[in-house]
This record gives C-alpha cells, sequence and structure tokens, in this order.
C-alpha cells in the first residue's frame, strides 16, 4: 500500500458531511453536559457537577443495569440462534429465494410500526399472545406486569434482530470453499468438530460485524418500548436510549448531556472489547 | 446416508417453525389491517369475519397518508444518493492508501454508528435551523448519513480491499485517467458492495424514527411519524394502524425481492 497524504483528498466529502451531522452535535451535546441549563435562565458553567449527578442518580444506574442484562441476553441467544438457523437453510433451490426474503421483511420495517405489531399482538382482548395463554390460565397483560413487559421485548428484539445475524451467517457460510468440508469429511470429523474448526473460524468476520452491530445497536432500543409499553410499568422496561429522550424532552439538557456522554464511552469501550476478544478467540481457533 | 436424511429432516422441522413464528406477528397485522374497528375489538378471531378495505381505502384518499408516504420514500431515496457519493471515494482512500492518521479517523467514523440519536434531537433541530432546511427532506436524509456513511464505508472498504491493487496499476499504466478507471473498471467490480450498501442505507433511513422526528414538522413529515399520530387520545385506531403498517413494509419487501440473490452474495463477498 502506498504512503499518500493525498487520500486526505478523497475523504473530504464524507468528512464535510461527517462534521455537519455528528461532529457539530456532539460538540453541541458536550457542551450542554458542562452547564446547568433551565429553560429562560441563561446556561451557567457549571464543569462535571452534571457528571456526579449522573453517576449519583439511582435512576440512572438502574437504567444501565437493565441495559446491560438486556444487551447481553439478546447476544447470547441472537448470535446462536441466528448461526444455527443460517446452517440450517437451504443453499440452493427455489428454498433460498424465498427464505432470505423471509428474513429481510422484519428488518424493513419501521421501529414504531415493529412497536404497533406488537402492541397488537400482546394487548389484551386484541393480541393473540394473551389469548393463548389464557388456554394456561395465565392473565398476561405487557402494561400491569413488569416480567410479561420485560419478556415481551426480549422476545420483540429476538424477532426482530435474529434474520440480520441470519443474513450475515449464511453470506459467511456460503462462501467458504467446499475443499475444506472434503478434508474434514476424510479426515473423519465430527459434526461438531467440523462446527468448531471449520466453520466458526470461517464465520469469524461476519460475526464480528454481527456482534458489533447488535451491541451499539441494542442501546438504541427507543420506539418499541415507547408503543408497547412506553417504558412500563414503573421504568422497568424503560432502556438507555428512551431514558435520554425522556430527559431531553423535558429540557434537562445538562443532565441528558451528561448520560449521553457516558452512554457512548460505554458504548465505544464495550464494542472495544468484543473487537478484541473476539479477535484474539478468532485466532487461537484458526490455529489448532 | 439414512442418517444424513433423518439430519436433514429434522433441519426443517426446525426451520419451518422459526418462520410460522417471525410470520405470526406480521399476519396478525396484516389480519387487524382487513377488519372493521367493531370486529377487531368485540371478539378475536383468525380470519377477518366481513373483509373490509376500508382502512385502506381511508389512507389512500387522505393527502396526509399519502403526502408522508412520499416524503418517506424521497428522503430515503436521498440518503442512498448522498451516501454513496461521499463513501465509494472515502472507502477507496481507507483501502488503497496509508495516510496521517487514517487509523484514527476510520475509528472514529464508526463510534458515529454508536452516537445515541436520543440526545442529538435538540441540537439537530438548532443545527437544521441555521441552515434553512428544517422540515425538508433533504434534512432528513443529511441526518441519516450520521449512522449510514460509517456503515458504507466500513463494508465498501471490505470490498475494495477484496479487489487485488494490480488491477488499478494495469489501468492506470493502460492510460485510464482516475474518473475513467473508476467508472469502467472499479464500479462495476465492486457492484455488489454497493448493492448492499445502498439496500441497508435505504432499510435503516426508512425505519428511522427519531432524527426524522426532529428534523419535520408539516411539510416533510414521515410516515413514521404520521403513523405515531394515529395513536391519538380518542383510543387507538387498531384497523388503520394495522393497514399503515402494513404498507410500510411493501417498499422494502420490493427491494428485498429484487436484490435478494447479490445479498448472500454481497455480505460475504465483504469480509470474508
Amino acid at each position: 500500500m502506498n504512503y499518500n497524504n493525498k487520500a486526505w483528498l478523497l475523504l473530504i466529502p464524507a468528512l464535510v458531511v461527517m462534521a455537519t451531522t455528528a461532529f457539530i452535535p456532539l460538540i453541541t451535546v458536550i457542551n450542554y453536559s458542562l452547564h446547568y441549563i433551565f429553560s429562560g435562565a441563561i446556561p451557567e458553567f457549571v464543569g462535571f457537577s452534571n457528571y456526579v449527578e449522573v453517576l449519583r442518580d439511582p435512576k440512572f444506574l438502574g437504567t444501565l443495569g437493565r441495559q446491560l442484562v438486556f444487551s447481553f441476553a439478546i447476544l447470547a441467544v441472537e448470535i446462536p440462534l441466528g448461526i444455527m438457523i443460517a446452517l440450517s437453510l437451504p443453499s440452493k433451490g427455489v428454498g433460498v429465494g424465498i427464505s432470505l426474503v423471509l428474513l429481510g421483511i422484519p428488518l424493513l420495517i419501521p421501529y414504531n410500526v415493529v412497536g404497533i405489531v406488537w402492541r397488537l399482538f400482546s394487548s389484551s382482548n386484541i393480541g393473540f399472545i394473551p389469548e393463548v395463554l389464557s388456554w394456561i390460565d395465565y392473565s398476561y397483560n405487557v402494561s400491569l406486569h413488569a416480567m410479561d413487559a420485560t419478556i415481551t421485548l426480549f422476545i420483540l428484539d429476538v424477532w426482530h434482530w435474529t434474520p440480520l445475524v441470519v443474513l450475515l451467517s449464511y453470506a459467511g457460510y456460503q462462501a467458504i470453499p467446499d475443499v475444506y468440508f472434503r478434508a474434514a469429511e476424510i479426515d473423519g470429523s465430527s459434526t461438531w468438530k467440523t462446527f468448531r474448526y471449520v466453520i466458526l473460524p470461517h464465520l469469524r468476520p461476519v460475526l464480528l460485524i454481527a456482534f458489533l452491530l447488535r451491541f451499539m445497536d441494542s442501546f438504541k432500543i427507543y420506539a418499541e418500548p415507547l408503543l408497547l409499553t412506553g417504558g412500563g410499568p414503573g421504568d422497568t422496561t424503560t432502556y438507555m436510549s428512551l431514558f435520554v429522550a425522556r430527559k431531553a424532552e423535558s429540557y434537562e439538557l445538562g443532565y441528558a448531556g451528561a448520560v449521553s456522554i457516558i452512554y457512548l464511552l460505554i458504548v465505544m469501550i464495550g464494542s472495544w472489547l468484543f473487537f478484541q476478544v473476539i479477535n484474539t478467540l478468532g485466532k487461537g481457533k484458526g490455529e489448532k | 446416508m439414512i442418517q444424513y436424511r433423518t439430519k436433514f429432516k429434522k433441519r426443517y422441522i426446525f426451520l419451518i417453525i422459526y418462520f410460522i413464528l417471525l410470520a405470526l406477528p406480521l399476519y396478525w397485522m396484516v389480519l387487524t389491517s382487513f377488519k372493521t374497528d367493531n370486529e377487531i375489538l368485540s371478539k378475536l378471531s383468525y380470519f377477518p369475519k366481513k373483509f373490509t378495505i376500508a382502512n385502506y381505502a381511508e389512507i389512500f384518499t387522505s393527502s396526509v397518508w399519502m403526502n408522508s408516504y412520499l416524503n418517506s420514500l424521497i428522503y430515503a431515496v436521498m440518503n442512498v444518493v448522498i451516501v454513496l457519493t461521499v463513501s465509494v471515494p472515502g472507502a477507496y482512500a481507507f483501502s488503497r492508501y496509508h495516510f496521517v492518521g487514517d487509523k484514527h479517523l476510520f475509528f472514529w467514523l464508526l463510534t458515529n454508528r454508536m452516537a445515541p440519536a436520543a440526545i442529538f434531537i435538540v441540537p439537530y433541530t438548532e443545527l437544521f435551523y441555521t441552515m434553512h432546511i428544517h422540515d425538508t427532506c433533504f434534512a432528513v436524509a443529511l441526518g441519516h448519513c450520521l449512522f449510514n456513511i460509517p456503515l458504507a464505508i466500513w463494508i465498501l472498504e471490505g470490498f475494495m480491499s477484496g479487489i487485488p491493487k494490480a488491477i488499478d496499476e494495469t489501468a492506470f499504466v493502460d492510460g485510464y485517467s482516475f474518473v475513467q478507471f473508476f467508472r469502467k473498471i472499479f464500479l462495476p467490480l465492486i457492484g455488489p458492495g454497493i448493492g448492499i450498501v445502498a439496500f441497508l442505507s435505504f432499510t435503516f433511513s426508512w425505519v428511522e424514527l427519531i432524527i426524522a422526528k426532529s428534523a419535520t414538522i408539516v411539510h416533510a413529515k414521515p410516515i413514521v411519524v404520521t403513523l405515531t399520530i394515529g395513536i391519538g387520545s380518542e383510543g387507538i385506531k387498531w384497523g388503520l394502524l394495522a393497514a399503515a403498517g402494513t404498507l410500510t413494509i411493501i417498499p422494502g419487501a420490493i427491494i428485498v425481492y429484487f436484490v435478494r440473490n447479490n445479498m448472500a452474495k454481497g455480505f460475504a463477498l465483504g469480509r470474508v
């Protein structure tokens, strides 16, 4: 590769757009986070006291805890499930097209329509879930029972995003040359060993994308809880984005700004850790 | 051989169950959209007893619904155009050259994908007002670049790095100018990558709510915002909402159908 600083010229258009849509707003948010802002009054510089207030706020800590549990739970389910489905998909024939189109559909539904779909599906008297659960005498209600709301939202996310993991894994799986499978067959490799030493190492790059995208985006879940449960009952389904949005909507911009910066740092550190872990684990596998 | 077959059968049962679970909530929405409000609220049923298209008729005859539907299509397409125009040269720079700060810049771009859109509501409103583009489709298209450009550069860089550098060099030796080389040789080679990026950018722009909401008031109001307003104080009009929701799936479904063959290839060439 060339060492060439003229490459910066090619990046100018992208950087101009990103400066407008990302950099300026980010600086504005950092600026908010260092001020005490109250509508009408002139903002007052308060240093890091917003951050101190956020980190001591039990509501913030509760939301962060819920968010982390949620993010890890969906990763723990969506990634293995996605791989399993991808490996079961047919590799040729009409089935492929139909499967891919079906899998694509949940990804193409606007986030708030996903919320509406599931609200319809889970509302008492009109929904399918309460109807089925009433057969076993369970009175299911997302707006009253915290557990029902949490589990429904979890299933919603698995329903919504597992197809992305499937598509990525399927693409990675199809790209593995046949030679590897033939070699594994000749060596008398078991199904599990073929999976562990042939398939998984080849899936590593796409799985990295899947892990990172799902981790980053799980923090952005907003419209779905807003429409399904309104973040309730209580705060039980209020996750980070909803928490920040509520604070911003009530014009507590200093506080909301500080939460956003902390949120961004957590996601960045988390993504970096995932990147490192998957890369080192993967390398180990490849050598065996 | 027998063993192999039973394994296969089990797999298909698993797949069929998965697809049924995947389709069930969607079926529920489509089903509701063909029912009258009375039927929806009175008794739960698995097929509409009185099949009606009144909900769809209401949407197609209302200028508010139709305009917002059109607005969403316009800004999603605009977003695809902007993203591709700036990301293709950007990704080329990352894939072909080393330059001061390249690694840091690449990482910085990716962090924007993680940025919490929820907090950008206020800065975006102020920014778009200052630029005199508030409440236009262009504002929404620009706002969606926040998360689409990083992803586009990430994916395209992978595609381009999979193409040998010798191709560039040969073309330049043969006397192609940079622009000619791009148009005639390079772009066709990364075609599937461009297809995937266009598909993903369209999708993420089409489904996004927060930025679309903060950048518009009346003129450019997107379908996703009009939908939320459908949940009024006088109770939810479930039939109408379900019909509008069903209609939002259609553009995406058409696109998926056309790119289905490229989808698997596209994702794979990108990184594997």
